[in-house]
């Protein structure tokens, strides 16, 4: 307690470090940042035949993010981290209003849903868990001991099953990637991983018996697409045609014709990586995988400059998360992974999870502009 | 507390170990990221040749075929549904470049209904590109019209398929059910790769209960298009047929839906429909060995080959808002109060709970009061039956006796009674629109009404009930269900219209076992002798109530009129049909079965508005009874 209030008095006594006109901003980030997204809307207004009030609302989206990044980066990790467990209680409670009023929006609602921005109180959880986490080892010893490990188990776990429930189990997956990948920094030992991913194998049985249909149809899908052409089986198909046919240098811009002649479906969303692969072939692709990694590697240095605990494990946490992100949606539209439904980050249309991601990372650039200069 | 912890931690001895940490991160988010790089190079550049040919000049396109839908049958074999083949005209959405004009082009030649448009374009919207819409059926001219024209309308085309046909129209209407155009909302409820290709689902009856049955499975071949997106036929040109191979999509045959076979008996629903004549009202004709429905009729009804055909919206407006109601089916979902049909139900609940004996007298002077009130209770016949003991009660239909009998229950016990017939549920008919009725019990008045003053149960209130006036509600399936629990002496099945599938390969059927539901509590043979002797009194004795449409049987019957008033009549005044218009005089029931002395038909009528239950029900109830002796060519169905 001591200790945290005294860090905080020598940063507000001009230790912060600032950007132009004293805004703390993270000018790596957000060129990364803005390179992304530019790219992306390129890509997107491909994908949606210039549709430009599509890309309008995609702008604005952006626009919206980035205010969040900014506001977020204002407020120091300190004053964060005080309102990480209103936060994350606000997000379950949210999640159980949902689960009250049965306002539960289905499984393909989520790719239907265009442009129309309704919050998800998941969206918000992305964000929430890996904070209570970090804000739950941040005045604890590391690496943590087991009773602490059943305590994130359940900051973790509570808010995946209620999301699970929804029922959306891709949004459950990450929010659970972002508490484990929390718990991973803190430093839990070989040993233990190994006991939990047993435990975790052992649970597949029983996450088999609860899954839906529709989820279990996706798993069958992935494991042999050819095998329902009618269904499920056909995006992955047409996905994979489209990127195949993408080959070393892409079809050229607009001239990609499995997403032109509606083949693909899910083009602007889930689906927009295969778009990319079409259009602008490995070449492109590879572009976009380097520009994710240099958002994540700047993420990982900002983490390990970080100065505090609750600082450390929730820069990690979010920048491993982001990647996470990038990998399964990269993965299924590819045939690696299942399709589970999660969108590119930050290029794929769709409301909350643009302004949640940019949130994340208006957290990694408070961190990072809140340090004090000198070391301890 | 936080300070203890503190000086634990050890600053430097944690960074160092979440340093590791990270870099273990990066070296794995590296080794991921390589991971789909590799994945990457694999499709477009190793690949690449095999998904470019897929992607440029020949495109596949999966056509799905779907299976034929299985036929229906009576119990005796005879087809009551069936697919035809006509023509139809489909769209293909993503070879449309615009939806509207080309609507209505097709609305100008007269090929479309224009009442459609809005709907046609959602349906199209709502399938997948690569899937066929059916627009509409065409007849041999119009199929000509548009096969001339052809040219003119890329992404639509004519195509040869099977329709359902009922041979039987409206005679089967509200038994079989219909099958219509896949709607937006049934496509929320089916797995749609299952109905790629298929344009129609069952909407009712034994249509819709059976679908999963009927559909079969979808089969689904490779094609190849050229760039315009016409199919290039495989058959003869081994070029084309090496690449619609290469694509890893085995073609799968459909698997035809199967045959169902129903209890019906055709004939003998064609008899019972013809007794209905113009009149409205519902028949159900019951097993009681089994629990077959041998005959299901509901009138008015409409022809389901409309359906089938495709109704336009004005022809749906028209049947839906027509006030005899022709789709709505009474038979399970219409209500009405049961009136003395109930008696035989009561008078055996009476014995078994020893509210009276079956010798106990009551005298009916024509009427009936409660202890302290002057509400004047009416018997049908003002001046009254004298003594009458409960077989004297049942035959001539008493209701002096009867409000005796309530009294002495008192509504709860009455309330078990008539449940354990299944009175006041689903009775479990396997065909969707069943309505619950209503058995009235202190309960259940508490539950229904909301105001504190409405739930209150009145002692007059049980008094009626005992003539199944008041609250009591049935339907015409619960009516014959129970008939046919009574014939049976209290033995219950299920009613059901599926008794056997049929292969439609191997035209193998199987047959399935009844399905007993809990018998009726009383055990005693002498109370069933003494209630199954004074329902034959009905029709028999000289006294009885259905005795003139009953006479001259070459069989015995056992039944039980009913009459339901529409209205109530006031204190003093009398029930003058000529004064009361058509649609408010009462409603006429009959349960019956027979032969009494081994029963093997029950039957449940209401004939709404036609007067009482002897003059309007039970001359109906005849004549689907002489049909069904007359021919007796019943075979039983068993596994």
């Amino acid at each position: 307690m001591s200790l945290a209030s005294l860090e905080w008095g020598r940063a507000a006594s001009g230790g912060r470090k600032r950007g132009f006109k004293g805004i703390v901003v993270d000018v790596p980030l957000l060129v990364i940042l803005f390179a992304i997204v530019a790219l992306g809307m390129v890509v997107l207004y491909s994908a949606v035949s210039a549709d430009t009030g599509l890309l309008v609302r995609q702008g604005m989206r952006f626009g919206v993010g980035l205010a969040a990044f900014i506001v977020i980066a204002q407020i120091s990790p300190h004053y964060w981290r005080i309102l990480t467990p209103w936060l994350y209680l606000l997000g379950i409670g949210l999640l159980l209003a949902v689960a009250v009023e049965g306002q539960i929006g289905k499984g393909a609602q989520r790719w239907l849903d265009l442009g129309v921005v309704t919050f998800q109180p998941s969206e918000l959880l992305k964000l929430a868990v890996p904070m209570m986490c970090a804000w739950f080892m941040h005045e604890r010893r590391l690496p943590p001991t087991f009773a602490q490990l059943m305590v994130m188990g359940l900051i973790v776990l509570t808010p995946a099953l209620l999301i699970a429930e929804q029922p959306d189990l891709g949004t459950a997956l990450l929010v659970m990637a972002g508490g484990a990948l929390t718990i991973l920094l803190a430093g839990i030992s070989v040993r233990v991983m190994l006991v939990f991913g047993s435990l975790g194998l052992a649970t597949l049985p029983v996450l088999w018996a609860v899954m839906r249909d529709y989820q279990k149809a996706r798993v069958f899908t992935f494991l042999n697409p050819e095998s329902d052409p009618l269904g499920t089986g056909y995006n992955i198909i047409q996905s994979k045609i489209a990127i195949g046919s993408g080959g070393l240098f892409g079809k050229g811009w607009l001239n990609g014709t499995q997403s032109h002649l509606e083949f693909l479906p899910e083009r602007s969303t889930d689906f927009i990586f295969a778009v990319m692969a079409e259009e602008f072939g490995l070449l492109g692709l590879c572009l976009l995988l380097v520009l994710y990694l240099a958002l994540v590697g700047r993420g990982l240095y900002i983490a390990a400059e970080a100065q505090d605990t609750f600082s450390r494990l929730l820069a990690g946490a979010l920048s491993l998360t982001f990647f996470v992100y990038v990998f399964v949606n990269a993965g299924m539209v590819s045939g690696l992974l299942p399709i589970v439904g999660v969108p590119l980050p930050l290029v794929s249309a769709g409301g909350t999870s643009m302004v949640t991601l940019m949130a994340g990372f208006g957290m990694l650039a408070s961190i990072h502009g809140h340090r004090k200069l000198l070391a301890a | 507390m936080a300070g203890s912890s503190l000086q634990l931690k050890d600053h430097w001895q944690e960074q160092r170990l979440f340093l590791s940490r990270i870099i273990a991160a990066a070296v794995i988010v590296l080794l991921l990221c390589g991971l789909v790089v590799w994945r990457l190079v694999q499709l477009q550049i190793f690949d690449y040749e095999h998904f470019i040919e897929l992607s440029q000049g020949n495109r596949f396109r999966i056509e799905p075929m779907p299976p034929t839908r299985g036929l229906i049958y009576d119990r005796n074999g005879l087809v009551i549904a069936e697919n035809r083949p006509n023509w139809e005209l489909v769209a293909i959405g993503e070879q449309i470049n615009d939806l509207d004009r080309t609507l209505l082009s097709l609305e100008e030649l007269g090929l479309v209904d224009p009442s459609e448009h809005q709907s046609l374009r959602d349906l199209i919207r709502s399938h997948r590109g690569f899937e066929r819409v059916k627009l509409s059926n065409l007849t041999e001219e119009q199929a000509a019209t548009f096969a001339v024209r052809r040219h003119l309308f890329s992404g639509v085309d004519i195509q040869e398929a099977l329709s359902r046909y009922y041979p039987f129209g409206e005679m089967t209407a509200h038994a079989v059910g219909y099958v219509g155009s896949i709607s937006t909302a049934d496509l929320e409820r089916i797995d749609r790769s299952n109905y790629a290709g298929t344009s129609h689902i069952g909407k009712t009856g034994v249509e819709r209960a059976y679908e999963e049955r009927l559909h079969g499975q979808v089969g689904y071949r490779q094609q190849v298009v050229n760039a315009q997106g016409r199919v290039l036929e495989a058959a003869g040109d081994g070029r084309i047929q090496a690449l619609a191979d290469s694509s890893g999509v085995e073609a799968k045959t459909p698997v035809p839906g199967s045959n169902v076979v129903l209890s019906l008996d055709i004939k003998l629903q064609l008899a019972a429909q013809e007794a209905m004549q113009d009149l409205r009202g519902a028949i159900v004709a019951i097993d009681p060995r089994n629990g077959d429905v041998l005959a299901l009729v509901s009138t008015p009804a409409f022809d389901p080959n409309r359906f089938a055909a495709g109704l336009s919206r004005a022809d749906y407006v028209s049947l839906s808002t027509d006030p005899d109601k022709p789709l709505y089916n009474r038979a399970l979902a219409g209500t009405y109060p049961p009136g003395s049909t109930v008696k035989p139900f009561l008078a055996l609940a009476a014995l078994q709970t020893e509210a009276m004996t079956p010798d106990e007298e009551r005298y009916c002077p024509g009427h009936f009061r409660l202890p302290g009130q002057t509400h004047r209770y009416r018997d049908w016949r003002p001046q009254g039956h004298g003594n009458v003991n409960m077989r004297g009660a049942i035959v001539q239909s008493c209701d002096v006796y009867f409000y005796h009998l309530a009294v002495a229950m008192g509504i709860d016990a009455m309330a078990v009674g008539l449940r354990e017939f299944g009175f006041g549920a689903p009775v479990g008919l396997d065909i969707s629109g069943e309505n619950s009725g209503v058995v009235p019990s202190r309960e259940w008045k508490a539950k229904q009404f909301t105001r504190k003053a409405d739930q209150v149960w009145f002692p007059g209130e049980t008094v009626i009930t005992g003539i199944g006036q008041g609250y009591t509600l049935v339907t015409p399936v619960q009516l014959a269900h129970a008939g046919a629990t009574f014939a049976a002496r209290g033995q219950r099945f299920a009613p059901r219209l599926l008794i056997g599938t049929e292969d439609p390969v191997t035209r193998e059927v199987r047959y399935m076992e009844p399905k007993a539901l809990p018998s009726v509590g009383d055990q005693d043979p002498a109370h069933w002798q003494l209630v199954h002797d004074a329902m034959v009194g009905v029709t028999s004795d000289p006294r009885g109530s259905a005795r003139a449409p009953m006479q001259g049987t070459t069989y015995s019957v056992a039944g039980k009129t009913g009459t339901a008033q529409v209205i109530g009549i006031a204190q003093g005044e009398r029930y003058r049909e000529e004064d009361i218009d058509e649609r408010l005089r009462d409603h006429g029931l009959f349960v019956a079965f027979a032969p009494a002395e081994a029963p093997r038909l029950a039957l449940g009528v209401v004939i709404e508005n036609g007067g009482g239950g002897s003059r309007a029900a039970a001359p109906v109830a005849r004549k689907v009874f002489d049909a069904f002796f007359a021919a007796d060519n019943y075979v039983a169905r068993e596994p």
